[in-house]
C-alpha cells in the first residue's frame, strides 16, 4: 500500500483514502464534454424554496457526486435531470436544464424519452416482482422490443455490466425479490443500464446495504464510469471520495462548492465545506 | 422474611385484583367469543344437516292402531317427529282427550295417501294409541304426483288383466316383477323427457324464431319468402313425428296398474307409469338402505323439482345461483377496479374525490332491495324495454329483455356489489409502494404502462379479495332478485343447445329463493319442511365451495406477486 504522498498539509487530507483518488487519470475537463449543464436552477414544493439558482456542468463520462447535510436539496437536484419532480404535487421548477442542446423543461419534451436518455437507480433496491430475467427486459419491452433473441442477449449483457450475471445465470426466471439487497440493487442498475441511458443518476445507491454489498456497489460504479456519465448522491462522504471524479457540496438548497474531488477534499475553498468535510457542521 | 413471603405468594384478598390486572380475564373473554362464533356456525351446519340430511334416509314404516271415541282405526305411515303438549292447548282446539295429566304425548305420522285421505299427516296422541305394529310387507312408493303412497301390493294388471298377484303365495316373484316394470318405466320417462326437453324444444324454438323472422319481415312491409313457408311446414313435420313418438311412449308408460290395499282396508288401483321408485323399507337391510339413501340425496342434487317444488330436485336451482354468481363477478370486476383505478391513481385526491370515494362507500349500506327496485324500474323496464324497442320489435308486445331475466339479475347484482370490489382495489393499489412506480417511470415507461405492467399485477390478490367478498354476498342475496329475473319455477336452464346457447333474457331459479318458496310459499308446508333444511346446507356448500374457488385463485396470484409481503 502506497501512502499519500503529495499534499504537505497533513490537515487537508482529513483521513480519507487518497490513494484512489490519484489512481484516477486527472483529464482536464473540456468545454464540449459537458453531459448536462443547470442553468439558473430554482424549485420550490408549494411554494417553499428547495432549491435556489443553481449554476453547473457535469461532465461526461465521469463521476459526479453530491454531498451535504440532509434536506440540503441535493436529492431534489438529481430528481431534476431526468424530472422524476414531475411526480411530486405542488413543485414548481424554473430555469433551464440542459442536455446536449434540449433544455429537458421545455413542455415540448417527451418525458419517456428523457427518462430513457437519463436512468435512475433509487435509495431502496425496488425490483418489479417478476423474474429476474423480466425485470432486465422491463425497460426494452416498455419500447416495443420483444424479439427473444435480442432480448436475451442484452439481458446477459446488461447483468454481466452489473456485475451479477455469475450469480444469477442460473436462475434467470426466479423472482428477483429472492435475491439479496446488494443482488438486488445490482439487478436495478442492470435494468437501468439494459435500456442504454447516456447517463446514470444514483440517489444513495448504497445507504440500505451492508458494507460488502456497498462496496461491490462502488467497484461497479468505478466499472461503469468508462460508459456512462454518472451522477450520485450520498450521504457518506468517504464514499464520494472513494468514487467520484467531481464533487458538489450543497447546502440549504445552494451549491456551495463545486470542484474536482481531489481539490474539495483536501483544499475547499469554502469555510462551509471545510466546516462540514472536517465534521464540524451541526 | 414474611415480607418477602407476601410479594411473592399472592394473598387471597390480592389474588382477583392481580387475576384482573393480568389480562387474563380478557385472554378468557376473548377466547370465549371465539369459541361462542364458532359454536354458532357449527351448530348452524349441525342443524341443517340433521334435520336436511336425514331427510332422504328411510325410516321404518309403523302401523298404528289408534281408538277415537270408541271407534278403531289403522293409521300407517312413517313418525315424523314426537313432542310434548299440554291438554290444556289441545282441549282449546276440540281435541277431546282421555288424559287426565297436565301434558300429553303426541306423535307426526307421514300417512301419504293424499289422493285417498285429506292430509298426508296426521297428529296421533300417544294416549289413543291401542297398538304399534311393524309389518314386513308395506311398501313406501314415491310418485310423480299426489305424494307418496304407503300399502300393501296385491297384484299387477295388464290393461285391467291381472298378470301376478300377493294372493297366489308368490309375493317374491310379484314384487320382483313391479320392481322390474318400475325400472323399464323409468328408462321410458327418461326418453319422454329426452324427447319432451330437446327434440320438441328445438322445434319449439326453431317455431318462434321463424314467426318472428316473419313479423320483423312483415312490419319491415317485405314478402314472405317462400322458403320460410317451406321451413314452417318441415317444422311441423319434425313436430309431428315427434308427437306421434311421444303418443307411443306414454301409450306404453299406461299399459300396466298395480293394485295396492290401503291402511283402511281400501283396495285401489293406480298406474304404474306414475311410480318413480317403490321399496319395503322394513324389509331392507342396512347396506340397501345406504344406497337408497344415496339414490334419493343424488336425485336432490341432479333432478328437476316435483309437486310444487316438495319433492325431486333442486339443480335447475343450483344452476342459476352458480351461473347467476359467475355473470355477476364478471361483470363486477371490471367495473369495480376501474373505478377504483380512476378514483386512486387519475383523479387528484382533493375533496371532489374524497366526497365520491365516501359515497361509493356509503352504496355498500344501501339495503339490497332498494337495489331490486332499481334494477327493476331502470334496467328492466328502462334498458330492457329500450332494447325491447330498437332490437326485438318483431317480438312485442311479448317483451324479450324487457322483463326480468339472468341478465338483469347479474347486473343488478353487480351494481351491489361495485362497492366492494371498489374499496378492495383501491386498498390493493394503495399498498404498491411509491418507489416499485417511480422504477418503471424511471425506465421510460409512461403513467398508463406502469399502471397495466406493474401496478395493476401487484393489485390483483387485493382485486381478487374483493371478488371473494362481493360473490360471498351475491350468492345469498335473495330480496333484490325476486324483483329481476327469479322465479318458483323455471321450465328451462338458462343454458342449453339451442343458439345462442346462454339465454340472458330467461327468467332462472335460484337456491336462496327456493329456500324461501319451499319454506313459505308451499301448500304441503310439512313435507318441505325437510327440503328447506336441505336446500338451505347445499346454499351453504355452495358459497363455500365458491368463496374455495376464488380464494386459492386469490393464493396463486399472491405467489406470483409476492412483493408486498417479501422482506426486503
Amino acid at each position: 500500500m502506497d501512502k499519500p504522498d503529495t499534499h504537505d498539509k497533513p490537515v487537508a487530507t482529513h483521513g480519507f483514502d487518497l490513494d484512489a483518488l490519484h489512481r484516477r487519470p486527472q483529464a482536464p475537463i473540456q468545454e464540449a464534454d459537458i453531459a448536462l449543464s443547470v442553468e439558473r436552477l430554482n424549485l420550490s414544493y408549494s411554494g417553499k424554496p428547495a432549491l435556489r439558482d443553481i449554476h453547473f456542468s457535469i461532465p461526461r463520462r465521469r463521476v459526479t457526486a453530491f454531498i451535504g447535510p440532509s434536506g440540503c436539496g441535493k436529492s431534489s437536484l438529481l430528481r431534476c435531470f431526468n424530472r422524476m419532480n414531475d411526480l411530486v404535487d405542488g413543485c414548481v421548477v424554473s430555469g433551464r436544464v440542459m442536455l446536449e442542446d434540449t433544455n429537458i423543461y421545455l413542455p415540448t419534451v417527451d418525458v419517456s424519452q428523457l427518462r430513457r436518455r437519463v436512468g435512475m437507480v433509487f435509495q431502496k433496491p425496488n425490483p418489479f416482482p417478476m423474474s429476474i430475467y423480466e425485470n432486465v427486459a422491463y425497460g426494452l419491452r416498455i419500447q416495443g422490443i420483444n424479439r427473444r433473441r435480442h432480448l436475451d442477449e442484452i439481458v446477459e449483457k446488461s447483468l454481466r455490466s452489473a456485475a451479477l450475471w455469475d450469480e444469477v445465470k442460473d436462475r434467470l426466471q426466479d423472482n428477483a425479490l429472492g435475491l439479496s439487497g446488494g443482488q438486488q440493487q445490482r439487478l436495478v442498475i442492470a435494468r437501468t443500464i439494459a435500456v442504454e441511458p447516456e447517463m446514470v443518476l444514483l440517489d444513495e445507491p448504497a445507504s440500505s446495504l451492508d458494507p460488502i454489498s456497498t462496496l461491490r456497489i462502488e467497484e461497479l460504479i468505478y466499472e461503469l464510469r468508462s460508459k456512462y456519465t454518472i451522477v450520485i448522491v450520498t450521504h457518506n462522504m468517504q464514499q464520494a471520495a472513494r468514487v467520484s471524479d467531481m464533487t458538489a457540496f450543497m447546502n440549504l438548497g445552494r451549491l456551495v462548492e463545486y470542484d474536482s474531488t481531489d481539490r474539495l477534499f483536501t483544499n475547499p475553498q469554502q469555510r462551509q465545506t471545510e466546516d462540514y468535510i472536517t465534521g464540524r457542521y451541526g | 422474611m414474611s415480607v418477602e413471603r407476601k410479594s411473592l405468594y399472592l394473598g387471597r384478598r390480592g389474588g382477583i385484583a392481580h387475576w384482573f390486572r393480568s389480562g387474563e380475564p380478557m385472554v378468557w373473554l376473548n377466547a370465549g367469543a371465539v369459541s361462542f362464533a364458532l359454536l354458532s356456525v357449527f351448530g348452524l351446519l349441525w342443524l341443517l344437516a340433521w334435520h336436511g340430511l336425514g331427510h332422504f334416509w328411510p325410516r321404518e314404516l309403523l302401523e298404528f292402531s289408534v281408538s277415537r271415541e270408541g271407534e278403531l282405526y289403522t293409521v300407517l305411515g312413517e313418525q315424523v317427529s314426537r313432542e310434548r303438549v299440554s291438554t290444556d292447548q289441545l282441549r282449546a282446539v276440540g281435541v277431546r282427550t282421555s288424559a287426565s295429566g297436565k301434558w300429553e304425548l303426541r306423535r307426526l305420522v307421514k300417512r301419504g295417501n293424499r289422493d285417498f285421505l285429506d292430509t298426508d299427516f296426521a297428529w296421533l296422541l300417544d294416549s289413543s294409541i291401542v297398538e304399534i305394529r311393524r309389518p314386513r310387507a308395506v311398501m313406501r312408493v314415491e310418485r310423480l304426483e299426489w305424494g307418496n303412497l304407503y300399502g300393501r301390493l296385491l297384484g299387477i294388471e295388464d290393461r285391467g288383466k291381472p298378470v301376478a298377484t300377493t294372493a297366489a303365495a308368490d309375493e317374491a316373484a310379484t314384487w320382483a316383477l313391479f320392481q322390474a316394470l318400475v325400472a323399464e318405466n323409468e328408462v321410458m320417462r327418461a326418453a319422454i323427457r329426452d324427447l319432451e326437453g330437446e327434440e320438441v324444444g328445438r322445434i319449439n324454438f326453431d317455431m318462434e324464431r321463424l314467426r318472428l323472422r316473419e313479423r320483423r319481415l312483415a312490419l319491415a312491409g317485405e314478402a314472405l319468402p317462400a322458403e320460410l313457408a317451406e321451413r314452417r311446414r318441415a317444422l311441423e313435420a319434425d313436430y309431428e313425428v315427434a308427437r306421434q313418438r311421444l303418443l307411443t311412449l306414454y301409450e306404453q308408460s299406461e299399459r300396466y296398474s298395480y293394485r295396492v290395499a290401503l291402511a283402511d282396508g281400501r283396495e285401489v288401483t293406480l298406474p304404474l307409469g306414475q311410480v318413480v321408485r317403490a321399496i319395503l323399507p322394513n324389509d331392507m337391510g342396512v347396506l340397501s338402505k345406504l344406497n337408497y339413501y344415496r339414490v334419493r340425496l343424488w336425485e336432490f342434487l341432479s333432478d328437476d323439482p316435483r309437486e310444487a317444488n316438495t319433492e325431486g330436485g333442486v339443480y335447475p336451482a343450483i344452476f342459476g345461483t352458480v351461473l347467476m354468481v359467475l355473470l355477476m363477478s364478471i361483470m363486477v370486476t371490471p367495473f369495480g377496479v376501474l373505478a377504483a383505478v380512476f378514483l386512486h391513481e387519475v383523479a387528484g385526491q382533493g375533496r371532489v374525490t374524497r366526497v365520491f370515494r365516501a359515497a361509493v362507500n356509503n352504496l355498500a349500506g344501501v339495503p339490497s332491495i332498494v337495489y331490486g327496485i332499481f334494477g327493476l324500474g331502470f334496467f328492466v323496464y328502462g334498458v330492457g324495454g329500450e332494447l325491447d324497442r330498437l332490437f326485438f320489435p318483431e317480438a312485442l308486445p311479448s317483451p324479450t329483455y324487457g322483463t326480468p331475466g339472468l341478465m338483469w339479475a347479474s347486473l343488478t347484482l353487480a351494481l351491489l356489489t361495485l362497492p366492494v370490489v371498489v374499496v378492495a382495489t383501491e386498498e390493493g393499489l394503495a399498498r404498491v409502494p411509491q418507489s416499485i412506480r417511480e422504477g418503471s417511470l424511471a425506465l421510460g415507461a409512461t403513467r398508463a404502462e406502469t399502471l397495466w405492467r406493474v401496478v395493476l399485477p401487484m393489485a390483483s390478490p387485493a382485486m381478487m379479495t374483493g371478488v371473494i367478498l362481493a360473490v360471498a354476498r351475491a350468492a345469498g342475496e335473495v330480496a333484490p332478485l325476486m324483483l329481476v329475473g327469479v322465479v318458483k319455477l323455471a321450465p328451462t336452464l338458462p343454458l342449453d343447445g339451442n343458439f345462442p346457447y346462454l339465454h340472458l333474457e330467461q327468467k332462472f331459479m335460484h337456491l336462496g329463493f327456493h329456500i324461501y318458496d319451499v319454506g313459505f310459499q308451499s301448500p304441503n308446508i310439512e313435507a318441505a319442511r325437510p327440503l328447506v333444511y336441505a336446500t338451505a346446507l347445499l346454499l351453504v356448500v355452495i358459497i363455500a365451495l365458491l368463496n374455495l374457488a376464488a380464494v386459492a385463485l386469490r393464493n396463486r396470484l399472491r405467489e406470483h406477486y409476492a412483493a408486498l409481503d417479501a422482506p426486503v
